[in-house]
């Protein structure tokens, strides 16, 4: 066995798995764990991040006062609505649209990238383009629907009916290819000699559709669904631009709430505490999403 | 076939309808490329101007501080010397940061990649979950902490404290898409050279780091991609001079007096370069978007 003088050689397994861990938990520890541990010292106490006072530690006051406070709730309630339209609107639009991609023909390819591309694109730019397009004046939105179907101006991103829809537009405009890649995804795991059988016992539509196709694509389906839900409580870059959390505090959904709580009043301990409310949600549901990842997992 | 006919007549039917919902669907896009070449008078025309000569104004006065007023330059003053706008330098920030920090975020990634891919790690489920979770993390939340920490550390509003945030967040993401991929190369690779006397260390860098090429590639435009549109982190860790794009142009306020076209040129600048990626990307998309746990 001959041996290869040079650069490593000396390296033993042992090291190389420390080396190469090393360096992403080292920054893992410093810029996300070390934070969150001080923000949550933060979160028992009165601070003003921008003012000479040191944290002055009041225990549990903050989360008290944010579980018995109705506005709070509301906001709750308002993130809520938020996420369950979205992604219920999200689902059953990329569905439909899966099932009508799902056959083959030329140029698939290139049709379904471009159903795609908004998931890519950056959702603080879309959501500002997004308010010229449902401007209540200017707005080439309420231009079509008044030609078309003479729908009278809607004020979408400012009045209290509208503006919380408006922000469940703009999100299922992002995030409709999300649900529609995945149910594809899904759709192309159904083995054809499936369908050729129940074809030969002369199948309906439905029986199809019911015990071949769902069976086969439902675990990605709760997949995507995890992953929207998750993600749409994060929700943030839209709401800044399209309705600034307005009017009111209408379309306040958590995200926002928190921004406007740490930066724009420098409430820093009490946001603080919201802030880790909101992180349990989100470390609960993507628990539970990481173990369907690894249950689902195409090795 | 009467009924092999019928079928392919369907089969048109569909494609027909789904172009349509295609067109519909991307027309804010349209519009988007519309208004940044329409004057400022024509982008506010209603009925809308269907037809009308296309002009580039908009794109070059978005660099030109001060032209046409408002959007993403100062306030038009009455002078006709040139001076670049902000937009230039914003734009010049987010490929700076987000070029460094896909570069860091990429090669780190994969050598723990590679360990969590080929070895057993102790702790390993709860590792990766920890991972994980540094990329599910509401960045509303991590960020509050972080802006008080940066000003400590002097690192607010500077290149460097955006490329390790961004460098962290990617980090999650490449980890994990990275462990897929190189689960997809034979250990026989590294196993012949080290029967050959090379050191595993040795062997990773000159017989598997080469294979690993397409696949930190797509996680590379993925990062890319990721940190050319982050804006929370580069709205609150930022001010003046280490600003990147999208937070310069969600700051463009009001909308009647504002010139849209600059907007929607600017916006255009931020879009067009994903579209080129998404279509390398193609093949990729569903393995970058489950973190590897779907191949596609």
């Amino acid at each position: 066995m001959k041996k290869h003088k040079s650069f490593g050689r000396g390296v033993s397994e042992r090291a190389l798995k420390i080396w190469f861990l090393v360096p992403t938990f080292a920054l893992l520890l410093f810029m996300i764990i070390f934070p969150l541990i001080w923000s949550l010292y933060l979160s028992f106490t009165k601070y003003n991040a921008v003012a000479a006072a040191p944290p002055l530690f009041v225990g549990f006051d903050n989360y008290a006062r944010i579980l018995s406070d109705p506005d709070v709730w509301e906001r709750f309630i308002i993130t809520g609505k938020f996420v369950g339209l979205s992604v219920l609107f999200e689902f059953f639009i990329g569905f439909g649209l899966a099932l009508l991609l799902n056959r083959e023909f030329k140029g698939k390819g290139i049709l379904t990238t471009l159903f795609l591309l908004p998931m890519m694109f950056s959702p603080v730019v879309i959501g500002k383009f997004f308010s010229f397009i449902l401007d209540t004046n200017w707005g080439i939105a309420n231009y079509i629907l008044g030609a078309l179907f003479g729908i009278p101006k809607i004020a979408w991103a400012t009045s209290y009916e509208w503006a919380l829809y408006s922000l469940v537009i703009t999100d299922v405009w992002i995030w409709t290819p999300f649900m529609l890649l995945l149910t594809l995804a899904g759709l192309s795991t159904v083995p054809g000699y499936l369908y050729e059988a129940a074809e030969v016992d002369r199948a309906s539509g439905w029986f199809k559709f019911r015990y071949i196709t769902l069976p086969h694509i439902t675990p990605l389906l709760i997949l995507a669904l995890l992953f929207r839900t998750m993600d749409a409580f994060r929700f943030f870059d839209v709401v800044y631009v399209l309705t600034g959390g307005g009017p009111g505090s209408s379309t306040q959904i958590l995200p926002y709430y928190i921004y406007k709580e740490a930066f724009q009043y420098w409430h820093t301990g009490y946001s603080c505490s919201i802030a880790y409310i909101f992180l349990i949600i989100i470390i609960a549901l993507s628990n539970i999403y990481v173990n369907y990842l690894n249950r689902v997992r195409t090795a | 076939m009467n009924h092999i006919k019928r079928r392919k007549y369907q089969n048109t039917v569909i494609i027909v309808i789904l172009i349509v919902i295609l067109c519909i669907y991307l027309f804010p896009i349209y519009w988007m490329f519309a208004t940044a070449t329409k004057t400022k008078l024509d982008a506010f025309s209603l009925p809308p101007k269907w037809i009308y000569r296309p002009i580039i104004d908009n794109f070059k006065n978005i660099f030109i501080a001060g032209a046409g007023g408002g959007a993403l330059g100062e306030v038009k003053i009455a002078t006709k010397r040139f001076t670049w706008s902000l937009f230039p330098h914003q734009l010049l920030n987010s490929i700076i940061v987000g070029f460094i920090s896909t570069g860091l975020a990429v090669f780190i990634g994969s050598l723990s990649a590679y360990v969590f891919s080929r070895f057993k790690v102790k702790g390993e489920g709860d590792l990766l979950f920890i991972i994980l979770s540094s990329r599910m993390l509401p960045p509303i939340v991590i960020v509050i902490p972080l802006a008080i920490m940066y000003r400590v550390l002097n690192l607010y509003d500077t290149q460097i404290g955006l490329i390790i945030m961004y460098t962290v967040f990617n980090l999650a993401f490449a980890v994990w898409i990275m462990r897929s991929f190189i689960d997809e190369i034979p250990k026989e690779y590294e196993e012949a050279a080290m029967v050959d006397g090379y050191s595993r260390f040795q062997a990773f860098f000159k017989f598997v780091l080469p294979e690993m090429g397409p696949g930190m590639a797509a996680t590379a435009i993925f990062s890319l991609i990721m940190a050319w549109n982050e804006f929370t982190f580069a709205l609150l860790l930022t001010g003046e001079r280490a600003r990147t794009a999208p937070p310069a142009i969600a700051h463009q306020l009001g909308t009647a007096g504002v010139n849209w076209g600059q907007i929607a040129a600017g916006s255009v600048i931020m879009v067009v370069p994903v579209i080129v990626f998404t279509f390398i990307l193609r093949k990729n998309l569903i393995r970058g978007f489950t973190f590897g746990a779907i191949k596609g």
